[in-house]
């Protein structure tokens, strides 16, 4: 591999774009574009270089550039990643293939439509469900919360919603239905909350043939998540959370309260005030 | 009560089931001369000896357990292949007849082997 690489490191790269444009309603063909190679460019790095002087009508979905916003997810290499996270040098191959994120439909060339994914995503209700609302719309102090309550659903609150998962998952290929890690791996990240009192509200899905019992636990999801997180192992916790329901053993939790600002501390002089609250 | 949470806790508890059922076979059947337990084998020798055959074929709790055995076996692979199916995409209507049709042949199954552990019981009581 690292001799490969020394002998195209100075030159160029090939890269071989899927396109497809619905306006011609052909079916998707491979495009290969040959750019200069230079040290450090990442997968989108190249789709700029090649937009920017040789086919500008080439489309894709990206934003921040930094593995943050989630929208540069795309097949490459045969595996779902994002486009400015992955170095081509980390790829070790001559070729770069770059496809758009399979198990979506597909808009134009590399953008898929998401569309379907969001709509399972809002399905469960990704959002911490109080019976105060009053509190929520008017806090009087923040819900309370230790180091360890945190710990149980951080990873999976580093979800980008990037789509890399719905795109490796076996399951959700071939089964429509079914709600997809990334939805599932949320409504788990809610659940798991202790600030959050929504389970019942979405068992409502979860309980039902959209909810994570079409799981075969491939582990996809999770080898390919570009921010680390372990979507495979927050649908199994979640079987086994709507098992001990069932059977009346789940240990539910009260939404923590809020915590009254603390009264006796002083505001330092040298800190300005807050702009005023705007209506 | 949501349906798939509900079959898929009764497909985990059959699976248990199982799981001890086919650890008391192995025990009686294949583990004997490891775990010794007398009243399972009381004839002594070989497990699959006619007299130890007859013996355990008397005692209630055998009977009890191979309609137990069978239930869950019934449950936990027509649940199984229920879900196979479904992952074909059928459309609704083609899943609630699969559903009907997994169901009429599980209780069907079960009330056939369920008569042949029964009369089994009384054969061997009866010789």
């Amino acid at each position: 591999m690292g001799a490969s690489m020394s002998e195209t490191s100075a030159k160029t790269i090939l890269y071989r774009v899927r396109r497809y444009d619905p306006a011609r309603g052909a079916a998707p063909v491979w495009q290969d574009f040959s750019i200069p190679r230079v040290a450090g460019m990442t997968v989108l790095d190249g789709l700029w270089t090649i937009k920017e002087t040789q086919d500008p009508s080439l489309a894709w979905r990206s934003s921040c550039r930094m593995g943050v916003c989630g929208s540069c997810g795309m097949l490459i290499n045969g595996k779902p990643r994002l486009g400015c996270n992955t170095q081509v040098s980390e790829l070790g191959a001559d070729v770069v293939a770059v496809a758009p994120l399979p198990n979506f439909d597909i808009i134009r060339d590399l953008v898929p439509d998401l569309a379907p994914m969001f709509d399972s995503h809002v399905a469960l209700k990704p959002y911490v469900i109080r019976d105060d609302a009053d509190e929520q719309e008017h806090p009087t102090g923040e819900f309370g919360q230790s180091a360890h309550e945190l710990e149980q659903y951080l990873q999976f609150s580093y979800c980008i919603k990037c789509g890399c998962c719905m795109a490796a998952c076996p399951t959700y290929a071939t089964d429509p239905v079914y709600s997809g890690p990334m939805p599932l791996a949320q409504a788990h990240r809610y659940n798991t909350d202790t600030r959050d009192g929504g389970f019942k509200a979405r068992k409502v899905v979860l309980g039902g043939e959209r909810g994570p019992w079409r799981c075969h636990f491939a582990g996809e999801c999770s080898r390919v998540c570009p921010k680390g997180v372990d979507p495979a192992k927050a649908i199994q916790l979640m079987k086994r959370e709507l098992v001990l329901d069932y059977l009346r053993l789940r240990k539910g939790h009260v939404p923590a309260p809020a915590v009254p600002k603390p009264k006796e501390i002083k505001r330092r002089p040298d800190i300005p005030d807050a702009p005023a609250r705007t209506a | 009560m949501m349906r798939d949470q509900k079959l898929w806790t009764w497909h985990v508890a059959a699976g248990l089931v199982i799981l001890v059922l086919l650890g008391l076979h192995m025990v009686v059947m294949h583990l004997d001369s490891i775990v010794k337990v007398p009243s399972l084998n009381p004839a002594g020798d070989e497990p699959i000896d006619w007299k130890n055959v007859t013996a355990r074929g008397r005692m209630v709790f055998f009977a009890v357990t191979y309609v137990l055995l069978l239930g869950a076996a019934l449950f936990h692979g027509l649940y199984g292949l229920r879900n196979i199916l479904f992952e074909l995409n059928p459309g609704p209507s083609v899943k609630k007849a699969l559903s009907a049709l997994v169901v009429i042949v599980g209780l069907g199954l079960f009330v056939l082997g369920s008569w042949a552990a029964v009369a089994s019981f009384n054969l061997a009581r009866s010789l």
